[in-house]
């Protein structure tokens, strides 16, 4: 059934493999060495441990590893499942030209960042006993993330995969793959809603430890919500930077159609701001929030609900009523910043907010090194594919056929 | 592992992620009850017995005892010491406090092992296994802060105080137990111990202070103390709430096979309702 043989792919491939375009490029000279130093820092931290390279402690058993790279990083890449869902469930067909993108980034954001609890593990050797073996913890919510976080990858995958079949140029597999599209996005959705509200609930048996304006039985809603803004600001963001590195790549229609996705986008963020607003609300009220509001933590509290989701809210309204890019653009950027701040806060700022600063948790240079690293990673490995796969254009015939086989006009 | 029981774990996994837990229990067999250790502060004399013979015990650096000064500060178990005692100034005077892990009737770091490493055994104790990750999610869930984490160590383990399981199945009570020249610890069924407990601040309502921590506390835990003074007065968490920790997950845990069900059939009809006509 293969259009090509096994053999002509496995050249193309090697083609493909190598470099395209000019290689010293600024960008490449200065993350480079960032990057290969971060491998060799990575080596390091598994052979020597996690004290030798890290300032995680007995009081703070989680730093940025987890903070950042695990928890913003899914929660950015939670545009993946919204934005499949618009297009693929509801069949709404403008967001079209930018889902392969955004799956994409959600496939690598999983690679990379969930992939980062990889390093975080003490006793990383053990890393398959939650998959394989016969010590199941299905008591354990972090059973649960681990799963899904499995079978999440391999969903967006096999939303992917039509395009790596069109990249090899294999037009009945690419249709075989296509079939599966829906079948996965429903999937995918359900996985994501609840490993993102999961990664909330890891930090509930810490009660005791987190302060009472950000502990609340909903923390695995209010996860839920924040990772449907901080994704949708992230493809904001992602986009509005792609648009300019990767134009030779993007057809003329689809550049057109770019501001318009961007509106939309940011009235879906809007929306979902809103919802998260009215939870905080309702769960500061019901938790008695006002004890504690006037006090050191009380006023961080507002500057993370007031300043970093309230005032991009509003930024994003005022840059959709007056069709202001920047605005929206910054408003993401806003966006995502309060994003960190709320998931550093649970594992690291309001996590024994009552030890002084000398005993709190600062990354060590190592730690931030290879957080870099693996951004960066991700990016190159982002640039491979954009610069070899039909991300941003696909063929007419190719998708009128994929089309059909969903059920999509267009 | 042999074919069939790789078969149920399988099928008890893919089960287990549609279902999710219905919480944390040991597994009840009649005649088996959970074991505790009963400890009397007013009885302790600060001579740091039990600390010698657990860390002797558990092949651990046996520390120095004689040396005052180790009271000046306040020490917590950590990976070297599964157990210290602290001394507190109450207004009764000085009181010596021995901590180490509670062994919850239905502890927080069993409930968030996604390996299983840590187990309540069927008798009480909870036990720390090589197969665990790494992950520290113990660490976090724990609302006494005892699972230590050797970080510096290349293959480091989860360190904490397991009520001498090795010396259990022996047929032997625990160390510290066995130590203490006060007779300030007891060994026994928790629900014996409970009640000697009981009969003590009844026959003697002067020297006690009228509560058992550990009866109810996060649901109960393996240790129970008792005290002449007031517990904060000891720096216990008096504010823990009698509710066990998994229960805190438990309302997350219950919703997943919910959405497991809801949400793909509900997608499946709205993607039947936007459908358009094929031309």
């Amino acid at each position: 059934m293969l259009e090509r043989s096994p053999k002509e792919i496995r050249k193309f491939i090697l083609q493909e493999l190598k470099p395209k375009g000019p290689i010293f490029t600024p960008f490449n000279v200065i993350t480079a060495p960032i990057i290969l130093i971060g491998i060799v820092l990575i080596v390091l931290r598994l052979w020597k441990g996690l004290g030798a390279t890290t300032n995680l402690s007995q009081d703070f058993p989680w730093g940025i590893w987890i903070a950042f790279d695990v928890m913003c990083g899914v929660a950015f890449a939670g545009g993946a499942y919204c934005l499949t869902f618009v297009v693929y469930v509801l069949r709404n067909e403008k967001y079209h030209p930018i889902i392969r993108a955004t799956v994409l980034n959600g496939l690598l954001a999983y690679m990379f960042y969930a992939g980062a609890i990889f390093l975080d593990l003490g006793r990383w050797w053990n890393i398959f006993n939650p998959i394989i073996g016969n010590k199941f913890g299905y008591n354990s919510v972090l059973w649960l993330v681990a799963w899904h976080f499995l079978l999440y990858m391999l969903t967006e995958l096999i939303e992917f995969s039509p395009i790596i079949a069109e990249w090899l140029g294999l037009k009945y597999l690419r249709r075989v793959l296509s079939g599966l599209t829906l079948g996965a996005v429903i999937f995918g959705v359900t996985l994501s809603t609840l490993h993102q509200s999961g990664l909330g609930a890891l930090v509930l048996m810490a009660k005791n430890k987190i302060h009472p304006l950000w502990w609340t039985e909903f923390i695995p809603v209010l996860y839920f919500v924040s990772s449907i803004f901080g994704g949708l600001s992230m493809v904001i963001f992602e986009g509005s930077i792609s648009h300019r590195v990767f134009k030779y790549r993007i057809p003329e229609e689809v550049h057109h159609a770019h501001p318009s996705i961007l509106l939309g986008l940011a009235r879906g963020c809007v929306g979902a701001m809103f919802a998260y607003l009215f939870l905080k609300a309702l769960v500061f009220v019901h938790g008695y929030g006002w004890r504690y509001i006037a006090s050191p933590m009380g006023g961080w509290y507002l500057v993370e609900v007031l300043g970093f989701v309230l005032f991009p809210a509003l930024l994003f309204i005022r840059g959709i009523r007056r069709e202001n890019f920047t605005a929206i653009k910054v408003a993401a950027l806003w966006t995502m910043i309060g994003i960190i701040l709320n998931r550093f806060n649970y594992v690291l700022i309001a996590y024994r907010w009552y030890l002084p600063l000398s005993q709190r948790y600062y990354p060590s240079l190592i730690e931030i090194w290879i957080t870099a690293a693996i951004v960066l990673t991700e990016i190159w490995a982002f640039r491979w594919v954009v610069n070899r796969m039909p991300v941003y254009s696909e063929s007419e015939e190719e998708a009128a056929v994929a089309d059909r086989s969903l059920g999509v006009t267009r | 592992m042999d074919r069939r029981s790789f078969l149920k774990a399988l099928g008890a996994g893919v089960l287990g992620m549609g279902l999710g837990p219905l919480g944390v229990r040991a597994e009840e067999r009649p005649g088996v009850e959970f074991m505790g250790i009963l400890v009397d502060t007013t009885r302790c004399i600060g001579c740091r017995s039990c600390e010698v013979a657990c860390a002797e015990s558990h092949g651990l650096p046996v520390p120095e005892v004689g040396d005052e000064r180790v009271f000046e500060r306040k020490r917590r178990p950590s990976t070297t010491q599964l157990t210290v005692v602290n001394r507190f100034e109450t207004e009764k005077g000085e009181v010596f406090v021995k901590i180490q892990c509670m062994h919850c009737n239905q502890p927080a770091c069993v409930a968030a092992c996604l390996v299983k490493a840590m187990v309540k055994r069927p008798t009480g104790q909870v036990t720390w296994a090589k197969n665990c990750m790494g992950c520290r999610l113990c660490m976090v869930s724990c609302p006494f802060d005892i699972p230590k984490f050797e970080y510096e160590k290349a293959i480091p383990e989860i360190k904490k105080c397991d009520m001498c399981w090795e010396r259990f199945k022996e047929g032997k009570i625990p160390a510290c137990v066995e130590a203490c020249p006060q007779e300030a610890l007891i060994f026994g069924p928790r629900r014996d111990l409970i009640h000697e407990a009981r009969t003590r601040i009844y026959t003697h309502p002067d020297r006690y202070y009228p509560h058992i921590y550990g009866e109810h506390e996060v649901g109960g835990t393996g240790f129970l103390y008792l005290s002449a003074v007031p517990f904060e007065q000891l720096g216990f968490q008096t504010n823990l709430g009698m509710k066990p920790y998994p229960e805190y997950t438990t309302g997350f845990l219950y919703a997943v096979p919910f959405i497991f069900v809801l949400w793909p059939s509900m997608m499946l009809a709205l993607s039947q309702l936007t459908k358009k006509e094929e031309e």
